[in-house]
């Protein structure tokens, strides 16, 4: 039977990915090549072996084997099949195994390099990745094993992977289905996302792991690194997009972002990944900030593994939590044994790692300084953060009550940080090395700061008289202006040195030193989201009304005419009521709107917000618990969100510019990898 | 500015002083906002004994609901209801015979501490007698409770919690 097939093959990966292990580490130790080659191939192989696991469960959720209980819970006869094959992630089992799958590949896939040079990371990175692996493939096999059958026995049906005694077993001719709040296109992309960007921040974390347990001080783990960790967090930040796109599209609560403690918990290893971004630019260049940049890939990888516990363990109950679980001391133990190795190594290897330059001959408005700062800054969001998690905990057993904090909370703490980080994104792109002043920032900022000027002057003279929205708008303004100041004197330069139009000369000044600019655009998508995400914090509006058909309510300059409302039976075995409304502006009619309340066979209500959206701003109506209203009367909840577009419009505008830092060099003999000195690369990198 | 030796130590001084300047901030960011904000679980027998303490903090309050005492307008959307005291600890309901055991013995016990709550908007599908009602809110000076946001559980219906998100009201 394929599901004992899956289970074996699971069973040989995790003792492949033990071996692995084992092999690098003794290779290590003995000086034995062979050994480490061996540990090499053990890692290569585990990916066509959790394929071969993951394809037998997918092909076993298509197929309807309701007889397993993972098939059985995410999946229904009524499902179509691209459901069927995303409810491998639908659930905690399957999402687990899908974890080890990405893993897989991303440890096979390094595996695959060009080993002759750098072999001394080899037997480290070989150890790491698969400790990593064969961790979450115990998960699978020992506490959440999707091949798990159902057994009927005289106390009722249980889930086993061996017959209990005097059990038959049981087919149910059908399953339970995906919860339907997950039947979206978000739904269906976001954990793959989000695994990913977990999932690659592994591989940064084994090569410091390597580098300093071989004590190469260099920046050589960093740049082997480089691309691999600007994919991992493209991922992250795209998983994290779609998961507000999600439920600013599905939940129908007028938002995107509920500082969920799961959301946060995705949201944890981004606060790090992001300086560590920008302080190994230093570290290249300067060779500074050698060990605060192992405590924030440290700090990644352990958030990395946190994030996926919180999600998976059930400690806090939440959207994302799926169920109970046993796995939570398992998650506990590894993320404790992990964070006293790699800080113990860390702290053994200190001096080592000291920088180069002293940080005390640089001054307080240095390029390095302010990136500290930065770092620093995100670190204290990622502070209020944790906080947030744990008072709730660290309440209830000092006082015995239980008391927790909610969004006003983390609005109110961390507002003031991401607007200095804001301030940081304006100015730092215009600092210069060791030297920098206030004064030489002063020089380089009042040509993009008068168009700043100039918007915050607009704004007041337009009536926005909320402080906080004039101070985030500037800022954004300023950094944006600054952005676009960079690319217009450098595109300038060329334009007039080699009479390139310009166009060409801005391709061109692009293509030299993609990194830079790659991370000019990330700055510009950066103030885009800001945009939308002041327009919904500080300016959402919203109302409710009971409407009787030919009714109309307003908001925010809009009508709303409610015209019709009509109740159908669905394919899928639900039953839509959907109500038609028309949207005026200033008597001009603008379209109609469709809010709907699905009510499922199971007796699960789904509100499915109806969204008009334009660049200014988004009308989001919800038709409000529609069952237990009379006929004549509809409940309607309306939300206004300004600018809330540009929020998303910025994840493409991110993705881009990523995609132009991280893109692979066409030359290899160019890439700034095999360049040693970081001076030299100046030009190139 | 010249590194000499010197120099290198005072620059060190005030990074870690600007260091020092940052985490106070974050502590102070940290401490106000919870002090601001912080949300207070309480039972309705809880309640009652802090009196008129309670007014003006964020509070938390989960009960029985009385499904005699529901009253909705569906034209103001204006709700009240009342809620009777349960034992606020997973391990005294679960002592106790369960959830749906603890809510029925509430309901039925014209003893037990009951609280009238207010609330405007929708009337929720899951507001039924015997239902866990989780509320956020507000004491009034009234005795009343004003609550901003409504959760319900009906432990007979539904196995699996529903996601706190989609059923908030804001």
């Amino acid at each position: 039977m394929l599901a004992n097939f899956g289970f074996g093959v699971l069973v040989v990966t995790f003792l492949l990915a033990l071996f692995g292990a084992g092999a690098a580490m003794y290779g290590y130790f003995r000086k034995e090549d062979r050994w480490v080659e061996s540990a090499r191939r053990a890692v290569l192989l585990t990916f066509p072996l959790v394929t071969l696991v993951s394809l037998s469960l997918i092909y076993l959720l298509v197929s309807g084997h309701y007889e397993l209980r993972y098939v059985y819970s995410v999946t229904s006869n009524d499902m179509p099949t691209y459901l069927k094959v995303t409810a491998l992630w639908g659930g905690q089992e399957g999402s687990l195994l899908f974890w080890s799958w990405l893993m897989s590949a991303f440890a096979s896939a390094v595996m695959l390099r060009r080993w002759d040079r750098d072999r001394e990371f080899l037997p480290w990175v070989a150890a790491v990745t698969a400790i990593t692996l064969g961790f979450f493939l115990s998960l699978s096999l020992f506490f959440e094993n999707p091949f798990a059958r159902w057994w009927q026995t005289a106390s009722g049906e249980v889930a086993a992977m061996l017959r209990p005694v005097g059990a038959i077993p049981f087919n149910p001719p059908d399953g339970a289905g995906l919860n339907p709040l997950l039947r979206h296109p978000g739904m269906v992309i976001h954990p793959p996302m989000l695994y990913l960007g977990f999932v690659a921040f592994v591989i940064p974390f084994a090569f410091a792991i390597a580098a300093l347990v071989t004590g190469r001080t260099d920046d050589r783990w960093i740049r082997l690194t480089r691309r691999w960790t600007l994919w991992a967090w493209l991922f992250l930040t795209c998983g994290l997009v779609l998961g507000m796109w999600w439920a600013y599209d599905v939940l129908g609560w007028g938002g995107y972002w509920g500082w969920d403690p799961v959301e946060i918990a995705a949201l944890m290893p981004w606060l790090v990944g992001t300086p560590f971004l920008h302080t190994v630019m230093i570290q290249e260049k300067r060779g500074m900030f050698k060990q605060l940049n192992m405590i924030l890939i440290i700090l990644t990888y352990i958030l990395v593994i946190f994030g996926t516990f919180l999600t998976r363990s059930g400690v806090l109950s939440s959207v994302h939590a799926f169920s109970q679980s046993a796995i939570g001391p398992m998650f506990f133990a590894f993320i404790g044994i992990t964070m006293i190795t790699s800080f113990g190594l860390l702290i053994h290897r200190w001096k080592d790692f000291k920088s180069e330059a002293s940080l005390g001959s640089s001054s307080m408005f240095s390029r390095e300084a302010l990136f500290l700062l930065a770092a620093l800054l995100f670190a204290g969001v990622l502070i209020v953060c944790f906080w947030g998690i744990i008072f709730p905990l660290i309440s209830e057993i000092i006082t015995n009550q239980k008391i927790t904090v909610g969004p006003p909370f983390y609005k109110r703490a961390v507002g003031p940080l991401f607007g200095l980080i804001l301030l940081l994104m304006g100015i730092a792109p215009l600092s210069s090395w060791t030297y920098g002043t206030l004064k030489t920032i002063g020089r380089a900022a009042w040509k993009p700061a008068i168009p700043a000027a100039l918007v915050l002057v607009v704004l007041v003279l337009t009536g926005t008289h909320n402080l906080f929205a004039l101070i985030g708008l500037t800022l954004i303004a300023f950094a944006v202006c600054v952005t676009l100041y960079e690319f217009g004197r450098a595109v300038l330069a060329r334009g007039r040195s080699s009479a390139e139009n310009v166009l060409v000369a801005l391709w061109r000044l692009v293509g030299r030193n993609r990194r830079r600019y790659g991370g000019y655009i990330i700055h510009l998508a950066m103030g885009m989201m800001g945009l939308a995400i002041i327009g919904i914090e500080l300016f959402q509006t919203t109302t409710q009304q009971s409407l009787a058909t030919g009714e109309s309510m307003q908001l925010a300059g809009y009508t709303l005419h409610f015209d019709s409302i009509s109740q159908f039976p669905y394919v899928d075995g639900r039953t839509v009521t959907r109500a038609v409304m028309s949207v005026y502006r200033d008597g001009q009619y603008l379209g109609q709107l469709y809010p709907r309340y699905d009510l499922f066979p199971d007796g699960q209500p789904m509100t499915i917000p109806a969204i008009r959206s334009t660049l200014s701003d988004d009308l989001y109506v919800v038709l409000v618990n529609w069952e237990d209203t009379s006929a004549s009367q509809a409940p309607f909840k309306v939300y206004h969100n300004p600018l809330v577009s540009w929020l998303w419009l910025g994840s493409f505008v991110f993705i881009f510019g990523t995609l132009v830092a991280a893109w692979p060099d066409k030359d290899p003999a160019l890439a700034p990898v095999i360049v040693k000195s970081a001076f030299k690369t100046a030009g190139a990198d | 500015m010249q590194s000499t030796p010197n120099n290198r130590m005072r620059g060190s001084w005030k990074f870690i002083l600007g260091g020092a300047l940052i985490l106070i901030a974050v502590v102070y960011l940290i401490f106000s906002s919870t002090q601001a904000s912080a949300e207070y679980f309480m039972t309705v027998d809880e309640l009652k004994a802090r009196g008129s303490a309670a007014v003006g903090q964020n509070l938390r309050i989960s009960g029985a609901v009385d499904g005699s005492t529901i009253q909705y307008d569906p034209n103001s959307m204006n709700l009240s209801f009342k809620v009777a005291q349960v034992p606020g600890d997973n391990a005294t309901v679960e002592a106790q015979g369960g959830l749906a055991a603890v809510l029925h013995a509430a309901v039925i016990d014209p003893k037990r501490a009951r609280l009238n709550v207010i609330y405007n908007g929708p009337k929720p599908d899951l507001l039924k007698n015997e239902a866990q009602a989780i509320m956020t809110g507000h004491l009034g000076q009234d005795g009343s409770f004003y609550a901003d946001e409504l959760l319900l559980k009906c432990p007979t219906k539904y196995e699996q919690a529903l996601p706190t998100q989609a059923a908030n009201g804001n």
